[in-house]
């Protein structure tokens, strides 16, 4: 039987991946040590030319179904990884079938949960993430998504300057719609809600959560989280003309969550003295959006929110606040670049460059309230290189922490299927 | 007592005009395992899910028991979806992930235990109760991952085609597990599948869907001997039934220039509907090689051997002159050849008529 592979991105050196043999035995010096969630097929990850692929064993149909939803995903622009492509026909020495795999592009610096799970890691971090995780699937909610099997080990968080920006790794239970019902997204939040639920019991009856962090309660505050971004994103607000002033605040929350507002639907209630209007928000990205149109930088939502402030203070202090795109021009230069320039080449890797400038900026503003006096930005970054980023693993890929680092009941024999 | 009924239940997908699922009225009885089948688009999928809540109910309305869940959320209608395996968790034991739902949930400790031990023994899985699942082979991973579901004790379990990703000798096996489950549980189960031996082998019921509209509904015996109409006929069983579609003159058919009466019952339930032409259905064993002058001649193109039995496929002349397949099943041992001229005839008692036009089923007696 021939090797069937349908592949966008032409990486065509994964065709000579050994796909005559099963996944769960491939050689070591093919696969990379990530570690993994719980996963109910086998995964691997494999470098190629570079850069590192995660190939899953699932059966034909549903690869090829699932490859379609993350390709309609990401153009939707849905924060999902990106599918590469899918082999078939394969088959053992012995020409016994074997099953499809499918392929998918591993997110540079993303960091798997199980990668940050510490028995001493805060409450704050754990809250954080699962904001993050709250965020991504209220995200495609709005775009018909119904992931039906959200957990921790289906996502991948990267760092977004102090929260994490969560993404969709596996989409093999999910569907698309024009939009989702109530029905389904209740489902979808509840089996969300037990999934993680089940995670941290998980951790905890490995001691790598602390005891202090109650699962039920973690899955109660989860849903209501949803639930009340949910609403502050769908529901509509009835005003009036005298305080016409709650639309521009509604618009400004939204904003400040990262939505653009699509369109306002309004229609005239209470005999026409009242206003009830609905937004239409799109998709996350606001503050990315800006960020890019303004200076051409690419960074998640959250570091652009932060530098989007840094450029407005360095407007106002520079005195060239008559031009937003004067200033930010000149603040790439005299303070994002300037700041990367500084950093010994081998260490820049270590964190992606927008987070590495937030962390700098951040470094310089506790390091002047300290000193009563503002440090600059050159000291700020020398000594945020020595005392932090030098000890910094590096988080490219989280590649080579050995097993013991991470958790190794993580091996893929955990699979109901 | 958990029946369902759904009563006129209508769903119409937002931008489309023609309903998926089409004033659906069904009785599922307490404790049956109803098998929705049929083919790509039927609409058995959005049954399924408008039971469980994931789906709007656009007219009429569905009841679980005496409650009207209709507009319920999926967690208020105390179903159970079992749409595909569970992940389990490698630091926890068995008992623990089949009770962790429950003890999330603020289920006292006794009743937890209690209800795990029930389905461990049901599912044959005391023996491992204690152990993490890591230590167990796949088929008993997927027992843990089932026993999630039934401690939650729900009032139906729904199954959406929870085999399509097994390999063919995995499916065997796991379909066997979950009827005798099922029967073990003696909990309401309305399983989805396109696969109609599956539908056959598992339900005590089955109920046929094409384009949104219920087609037949009733044991798999029921379904086999008297299919209501052509879909069915054509649907159920395997090989497929052979159906030849033929016009009608004076009470008589011709097949291979030879006659066919109609029985006076059929002839004339045919006239009333004023319909000309007939379909003829005849299953692959109820058709024998005949010598008698009123069997039909028959051409052999192709055997299919298969030990026991054989599968003869031939061509039977129509009336306008076209040839029609015909699968036939004979003796594995003693079948004819390829090229051979045969004569066939149908066992009397095993004919099929159905209206041409319509499709409906024509009496026969």
């Amino acid at each position: 039987m021939p090797l069937r592979a349908t592949a966008t991105a032409a990486e065509p050196d994964l065709l000579f991946l050994p796909w005559g043999v099963a996944l769960e035995q491939w050689p070591a010096q093919d696969t990379v040590a990530l570690p993994r969630g719980i996963s109910r097929h086998v995964v691997r990850f494999v470098r190629v030319n570079g850069a590192v692929y995660a190939v899953k064993e699932i059966e034909e149909s549903f690869a090829s179904r699932e490859y379609g939803l993350l390709f309609d995903l990401g153009r939707l622009g849905a924060p999902c990884v990106e599918p590469v492509g899918v082999i078939a026909g394969r088959e053992d020495s012995a020409g016994e079938p074997l099953p499809a795999a499918l392929i998918t592009r591993h997110l540079s610096f993303s960091l798997p949960y199980r990668a940050l799970v510490r028995p001493t890691l805060g409450i704050h971090t754990w809250e954080r993430l699962l904001d993050a995780l709250v965020l991504l699937i209220v995200r495609l909610h709005l775009l018909g998504f119904a992931w039906n099997d959200c957990s921790l080990s289906n996502t991948l968080f990267l760092r977004d300057a102090g929260a994490f920006s969560a993404h969709l790794v596996d989409a093999e239970t999910g569907e698309l719609h024009e939009s989702l019902s109530r029905g389904q997204r209740a489902y979808d939040i509840e089996t969300a809600a037990m999934n993680v639920m089940g995670e941290l019991m998980d951790l905890q009856a490995g001691g790598m959560v602390p005891d202090a962090l109650d699962p039920a309660e973690v899955g109660a505050d989860f849903q209501r989280r949803y639930e009340h971004l949910w609403l502050t994103l769908t529901d509509a607000v009835t005003v009036s003309s005298t305080d016409r002033y709650r639309i521009h605040t509604l618009l400004r929350t939204l904003n400040g969550l990262g939505f653009d507002v699509a369109e306002l639907t309004a229609e005239s209630t209470d005999g026409g003295s009242q206003i009830r209007v609905r937004p239409k928000v799109v998709d996350a990205g606001h503050h990315g959006r800006r960020m890019m149109h303004l200076t051409g930088l690419s960074m998640h939502e959250n570091q652009a929110r932060r530098l989007l402030n840094d450029i407005d203070s360095y407007r106002y202090t520079s005195g060239l606040d008559d031009d937003q795109h004067v200033a930010a021009r000149r603040w790439v230069t005299d303070v994002y670049e300037a700041v990367l320039d500084r950093i010994p080449p081998e260490m820049r890797r270590k964190v992606e460059a927008p987070e590495l400038v937030h962390e700098v900026l951040q470094h310089r503003w506790f390091s002047s309230e300290r000193a009563h006096r503002d440090v600059g930005l050159q000291w700020a970054t020398d000594d945020y290189v020595e005392r932090h980023l030098a000890h910094a693993p590096d988080e490219a890929a989280v590649l080579g922490a050995p097993l013991d680092a991470v958790d190794s009941a993580d091996d893929v024999d955990v699979r109901a299927t | 007592m958990a029946t369902v009924t759904f009563k006129g239940a209508t769903r119409i997908y937002p931008g489309s005009t023609i309903p998926a699922l089409n004033k659906l009225d069904l009785e599922v009885n307490d404790q049956e395992f109803l098998v929705l089948v049929g083919p790509s688009g039927c609409g058995k999928s959005t049954c399924l899910r408008m039971l469980a809540g994931l789906e709007e109910v656009d007219e009429g309305s569905i009841f679980i028991g005496d409650r009207d869940v209709t507009n319920l959320a999926p967690k208020d209608r105390d179903i159970a979806m079992v749409f595909q395996s569970y992940a389990l968790y490698p630091h926890m034991t068995v008992r623990e992930n089949m009770g962790f739902a429950l003890s999330i949930a603020g289920m006292p400790k006794d009743e937890i235990k209690s209800r795990v031990d029930d389905a461990a023994q049901i599912l044959d899985l005391e023996p491992y109760l204690e152990r993490k699942p890591k230590a167990m082979s796949g088929g008993q991973r997927q027992r843990v991952a089932m026993g999630r579901a039934i401690v939650r004790n729900p009032q139906v379990f729904l199954m959406d085609e929870p085999l399509s990703n097994l390999d063919a000798k995995l499916r065997v096996q796991t379909r066997t597990q979950i009827a005798k489950l099922q029967r073990d549980l003696g909990v309401t189960t309305v399983y989805v599948t396109h696969d109609q031996t599956e539908a056959m082998t598992m339900g005590d019921r089955i109920c046929v869907l094409k384009d949104g509209f219920l087609m037949q509904v009733g044991t798999p015996q029921d379904l086999y001997d008297s299919p209501q109409n052509v879909f069915v006929a054509g649907f159920i069983g395997s090989p497929a039934m052979n159906l030849i579609e033929a016009p009608v003159i004076d009470g008589t058919v011709r097949l291979g220039g030879k006659s066919v009466d109609l029985p006076p019952v059929t002839a004339a339930a045919l006239a009333a509907k004023g319909s000309k032409s007939v379909v003829l259905g005849f299953r692959p064993e109820d058709l024998r090689i005949s010598t008698d002058d009123k069997a039909w001649p028959v051409e052999v193109t192709l055997v299919e051997g298969l030990g026991a039995d054989a599968y003869v496929y031939a061509e039977v002349q129509l009336p306008d002159g076209a040839k029609k397949q015909i699968v036939v099943r004979t003796d594995g041992r003693t079948h004819p050849g390829r090229g051979e001229m045969l004569g066939l005839e149908a066992v009397e008692q095993h004919q099929h008529m159905f209206d041409a036009e319509s499709g409906d089923r024509l009496p026969t007696k």
